[in-house]
């Protein structure tokens, strides 16, 4: 590891047994706070209420959301660029920076994959609720069938249908692989026989002997060489959705790269988001520290600046086009009925990080919840203005209408946050939370570093 | 703080020894078993349970088509008045089975509903046999006028005591003949045949019926073609 090169990011006094009964205790050994059971029932119930509107949904179709015949996406899909995006960071916190030797993300990494595991399940989700006949979702999946129907290789909702679902599967195999030899850890440490027995078959019999370590080192990295594209590919997919077309302010071939930087921006605003509430409830300050801040503040910074270059090519683009359609929807964006969103957009994506240039910004929490919590909305507005913008200010004047969102466009939205808090807390209380013999092995290139 | 001695000397091994083998056959399992599932979703619809070939639903009348077509030679279009015109072959009037058994059988206990139906002006509510779904617009006059005979999708109906489902009528069924008609067009005057097979040298007389016709296959698959 690259300690030798980096302040350190762990207490200089940190022992390893330490570190491990810090991550594991809050599982095995502390009871359940009050904290937790309230938050716990909290989500629990907005989860019943997200399965009650998914429900409605299946029996009285599409209909009770606000899309129409012209805004023909309206939260669902937003919902899904929003959720795939904060599904993204986890991935490529632990994948691309275990390649670029940053040590400092194995603080981060477990519960950053967790959150990109649910979120990108949610994520998959919401193309599904926005079918005319969601109970058909399955046709999108290649399978000989009696009707000889095959997906449409052109469309490019297929192409999302195959990336998600690599994307999720893959994540699911690397974060359950990061697992093993802190389960075997965990198996090692529980004093109820159950749960020794549960850890232990989880653990797949791990012994953490030399040769274990070495093939799980082998079989970690080649993964994660192959996790970078796989990255890059979801989310650029799901900017074809939208390039791919032929609508203004779609059809740009900026989509791709734009969608991934973005992705990586809401994600690892949502990760700093998580890292202070997962912090505080597990008293995790030794493990996630301010270094772990500054340097996360950093990447949103920098994924500010890349943002509003992205506008800015757009805007300029949209000019220099010469098209008509494409600078009446730049005059549209501006100044058209969703113009105060595109603004709050600009002020939440753009001037808010700029805090960031500031170290006294990026160490303390309350500036970095703010910013960070403004960065996620600012993106969601990104999303849905995405859809509103083009769609409502299409080729046809006639036929240009605008959504308004319903009571069930809301309910929805809030309910996936809901099934996403329930799924982060299971997860805090039945798992290490933190990458043990990753924090450890990060400790130990520090002292060698040190020495 | 010293690092707390490892455990596992200590205490006794957690997992029996046959517990690897369970681990594996669990974990081959994992992947079997989800993918055995699919199978077998994928292979049911295939199966007559869910396409309904080779089932004789209940009629209200035990209407013989074997007697009627196969023994006494009485053709389609007898009763099927409709098939060269519509897009619904026709079920016969009750007076079309009348013109016999008003004077044949007149005190056969099987005819009753049709003596009845006759008496009350009531048709005679038989079950569908050949059911699509409600999206396929189905067209018997086309299919008819271009060479595909009765048998070529209802089957032998000369040798079915009662009436069953022949063919599968699934979309895949559909389009197999869509995209290649050849294999099953006849002349004009053997449409109406109650036993046809292809002869020898089908495949040429296919295609010289196919210009004779003027089928072109082109847009033959096109969705609405079928759909509307």
């Amino acid at each position: 590891m690259s300690g030798a090169t980096q302040e350190a990011g762990l207490p200089p006094a940190a022992r390893y047994a330490e570190m491990v009964s810090l991550v594991a205790d809050p599982v095995l050994e502390r009871r359940v706070g009050r904290p937790w059971w309230i938050a716990f029932l909290a989500a629990l119930a907005v989860t019943l209420g997200f399965g009650l509107c998914l429900a409605w949904l299946f029996v009285e179709g599409i209909g009770i959301y606000g899309n129409n015949s012209t805004v023909v996406w309206g939260f669902p899909i937003a919902n899904y660029v929003w959720w795939i995006g904060i599904g993204n960071a986890g991935t490529l916190i632990s994948a691309l920076l275990l390649l670029t030797r940053q040590g400092w993300r194995s603080s981060i990494n477990r519960f950053a994959e967790a959150m990109t595991l649910f979120a990108a399940g949610i994520a998959g989700l919401f193309p599904i609720l926005h079918l005319g006949r969601p109970y058909l979702a399955y046709w999108l999946a290649p399978y000989p069938n009696t009707m000889n129907l095959w997906p449409q290789w052109r469309s490019a909702l297929v192409w999302d249908f195959a990336a998600i679902g690599t994307y999720i599967l893959f994540s699911l195999l690397f974060w359950y692989l990061g697992l093993i030899p802190d389960l075997a850890t965990m198996r090692d440490r529980a004093r109820s026989r159950g749960a020794k027995l549960i850890y232990g078959v989880l653990a797949f019999g791990w012994r953490g002997s030399a040769r274990h370590w070495q093939r799980h080192d082998a079989v970690y990295k080649a993964m994660a060489a192959l996790a970078v594209p796989l990255v890059v590919s979801v989310h650029s997919v799901v900017g074809l959705d939208f390039a791919a077309s032929l609508m203004p302010g779609w059809q740009e071939t900026i989509f791709p790269p734009y969608f991934v930087v973005g992705a990586l921006f809401s994600g690892f605003a949502m990760v700093v988001t998580l890292a202070v509430i997962l912090r505080w409830g597990l008293g995790l300050q030794a493990i996630i520290n301010e270094r772990h801040f500054d340097v996360m503040a950093k990447i949103i910074l920098a994924g500010a600046i890349a943002m509003g270059l992205s506008y800015l090519t757009e805007w300029f683009m949209g000019w220099y086009s010469g098209e008509h359609e494409e600078r009446s929807f730049l005059s549209f964006q501006f100044t058209g009925d969703y113009a105060p969103f595109y603004y709050a957009m600009l002020a939440c994506n753009v001037l808010a990080p700029q805090l960031f240039w500031f170290r006294a910004c990026r160490q303390r929490v309350l500036p970095l919840l703010g910013v960070c919590i403004l960065v996620n909305i600012g993106m969601w507005l990104e999303r849905i203005l995405i859809i509103w913008n083009t769609l409502s200010h299409g080729h046809l004047p006639a036929m240009r209408r605008l959504f308004h969102p319903t009571f069930w466009d809301w309910a929805t939205l809030v309910g996936s946050f809901g099934l996403f808090a329930l799924l982060f807390l299971v997860f805090v209380r039945l798992l290490p939370a933190v990458a043990m013999h990753d924090v450890n092995k990060e400790l130990r290139a520090e002292k060698e570093a040190a020495a | 703080m010293a690092i707390p001695p490892p455990r596992d000397d200590a205490d006794a091994q957690l997992f029996p020894r046959w517990a690897t083998l369970v681990a594996r056959i669990a974990l081959v399992s994992l992947v079997l078993l989800p993918l055995a599932g699919l199978g077998l979703l994928m292979a049911l619809p295939y199966t007559p349970h869910v396409t309904g070939q080779g089932f004789t639903p209940a009629q209200p009348v035990p209407f013989n088509h074997e007697h009627h077509v196969g023994e006494l030679g009485i053709e389609c279009r007898y009763c099927h008045t409709s098939v060269e015109q519509s897009r619904f072959a026709g079920l016969p009037p009750t007076h079309t089975c009348m013109s016999c058994h008003s004077q044949l059988w007149t005190n056969a206990s099987v005819l009753e509903p049709v003596r009845r139906s006759l008496a009350e002006r009531k048709p005679i509510p038989w079950t569908r046999v050949n059911a699509l779904p409600d999206y396929v617009f189905f067209d018997h006059s086309i299919h008819v006028a271009k060479g595909v005979g009765c048998t070529t999708c209802h089957g032998n109906v000369d040798s079915m005591p009662l009436m069953r489902q022949a063919a599968p009528l699934t979309m895949g069924w559909c389009l197999d003949c869509h995209r290649d008609p050849t294999p099953h067009l006849r002349p004009a005057a053997e449409v109406f045949a109650g036993h046809w097979t292809p002869p020898e040298d089908q495949e040429k007389r296919g295609a010289a019926l196919m210009r004779h016709y003027g089928i072109r296959t082109e847009h033959l698959s096109d969705c609405s073609v079928c759909h509307r």
